[in-house]
């Protein structure tokens, strides 16, 4: 978007085409999460774009209708919100003080994309919600939610792991297992009012 | 043997010349990985054998080079960055040392050996409260499954209790018997008690029991999950009373016992709190059709843990 003030005059022509590059750039690096393999891509040319779209739409399903009462429903809005970005950023501190060579956006840019596969986890659990309940309903989603769990965890560990020397791998995985378990545990438990 | 002793003189001393003039971290931490047995090893440029305890002067005199060294400043990354420098088997090792506690074995001295970290104490307090929110949940799923009255709900608020409940614990309750025990040692230093950053160290690996047994909690057998529930808090308390004895012991018996039974009574609360909030067991007044207007507080919560 930095393009986008080249000159006055070329306003309604300049505009339009970074917008286009960058969602482009975007939709690339969804491929990339969802065929994870060792590209340089996501690390090389991070954004932030794709991360808050992903991040907003997985709140925006995620939270509790106004008819729940405040204490027993699911998270709201802001809850899971806190939980994406500083669950990311505390990931990636505790990646670089553990002597990690990867920059800081690149790792929030890394463990942001990689949360595709839990909301098209959570697309699918709110379209199975619609049918009868019981427990085939909630095995379908345990399963669906489980593979895309694995998923997000691959995907991520295929770009951060070679950061790491190789006697802490474990240590910097650990967390990130922690925070997609949290976020499937709250797409899992996700009950519509 | 006259030359050969007058020779292994020398190399000492040139030794502690050396260790005098590049006092650098490298020394010990290198070797600590190679030699997990304890001995500090010093792989020193002007050869030579060492007898054993001119070894373990070495080491103490290592020891206290380490500890005069200067260290960064706490404004750059560096300075955090020496709390994070741990290995995954080193974690894994004070991980087993918390969950065996053993009454010679000090954690402090036996596993931390001056290099305390705070990755352990940090993840661990998260997993705990993730893995308390959760199974916490579950036996509302499990009760729902026994009852099907009972109206399930995610009870989202009550990750964050959990984790401010046990980060609290975990780092506001150590400041408390550091800062105690300072004041109780007053200006002898060398002889002195842990370090903060130690006693969080002790604190956080001790709440590493509790983790499986808030799993293990999931049991519906009640007399089974409070057996569970002593059996983790002693292995627990144990681990924190063997360390803070040999601090202790040299104080007036009185003071002594006084600080080790708070010490395990806040344990005790810690743990007995936790099973009491998040797995209440669900009395009939939990069947709520009624519209959340009219009642909107429940009240079965325990009053103090009202959020």
């Amino acid at each position: 978007m930095a393009e986008a003030a080249e000159s006055p005059g070329d306003r309604e022509t300049a505009s339009p085409r970074p917008l286009m590059r960058d969602l482009k750039a975007v939709g690339k690096k969804f491929m990339h999460v969802l065929y994870p393999r060792k590209s340089n891509t996501l690390l090389r040319d991070w954004d932030l774009w794709g991360p808050l779209i992903l991040c907003v739409t997985l709140a925006l399903m995620l939270q509790r209708s106004s008819l729940d009462s405040e204490k027993d429903g699911g998270p709201q809005f802001a809850e899971v919100f806190v939980i994406v970005w500083f669950g990311a950023v505390t990931i990636t501190l505790n990646s670089k003080l553990l002597g990690g060579n990867i920059s800081f956006f690149q790792s929030l840019c890394v463990l942001g994309y990689c949360i595709l596969p839990l909301t098209v986890a959570m697309v699918v659990c709110r379209l199975v919600l619609l049918a009868e309940p019981g427990p085939i309903n909630f095995i379908v989603r345990l399963f669906v939610v489980a593979v895309m769990f694995v998923w997000s965890i691959v995907a991520s560990t295929a770009f951060l792991a070679d950061s790491q020397p190789p006697n802490r791998k474990a240590l910097a995985v650990y967390p990130v297992f922690l925070f997609y378990f949290v976020i499937s545990w709250m797409i899992l438990t996700f009950t519509p009012q | 043997m006259a030359a050969a002793d007058e020779l292994a003189f020398h190399e000492f001393e040139e030794a502690t010349n050396l260790l005098a003039e590049t006092p650098d971290a490298p020394t010990t931490s290198r070797s600590d990985q190679v030699t997990p047995q304890g001995h500090v090893a010093v792989a020193m440029g002007s050869g030579g054998s060492y007898g054993a305890e001119e070894m373990e002067e070495e080491g103490d005199k290592t020891a206290l080079l380490q500890e005069e060294k200067p260290q960064p400043g706490f404004w750059t990354f560096g300075y955090y960055q020496s709390f994070f420098d741990v290995d995954t088997s080193q974690v894994l090792d004070r991980i087993r040392g918390s969950l065996l506690p053993r009454p010679g074995h000090n954690f402090v001295r036996h596993y931390l050996r001056n290099r305390p970290d705070l990755y352990g104490p940090f993840w661990i307090c998260a997993t705990l409260a993730f893995v308390l929110a959760v199974t916490g949940n579950l036996t509302l799923v499990l009760a729902q499954r026994r009852d099907p009255s009972v109206r399930y709900s995610p009870q989202f608020h009550k990750v964050t209790v959990a984790g401010i409940t046990i980060y609290c614990y975990a780092w506001l309750v150590p400041l408390a018997l550091w800062g105690f025990l300072r004041w109780r040692k007053g200006v002898r230093e060398r002889v002195g008690p842990y370090t903060l950053l130690e006693t969080v160290c002790v604190y956080g690996y001790s709440l590493f029991v509790f983790i499986p047994t808030v799993v293990l909690w999931l049991t519906p057998v009640p007399w089974l999950q409070w057996l569970f529930g002593a059996v983790a808090l002693g292995l627990s308390a144990a681990g924190l009373v063997f360390t803070l004895w040999p601090v202790v012991r040299e104080d007036s018996r009185l003071v002594a016992v006084a600080l080790l039974s708070a010490v395990v009574l806040l344990h005790a609360l810690l743990a007995v709190g936790c099973k009491l909030y998040f797995f209440q067991p669900l009395p009939s007044e939990r069947v709520a059709p009624a519209p959340p207007a009219l009642s909107p507080a429940s009240p079965t919560l325990p009053g103090s843990l009202a959020t």
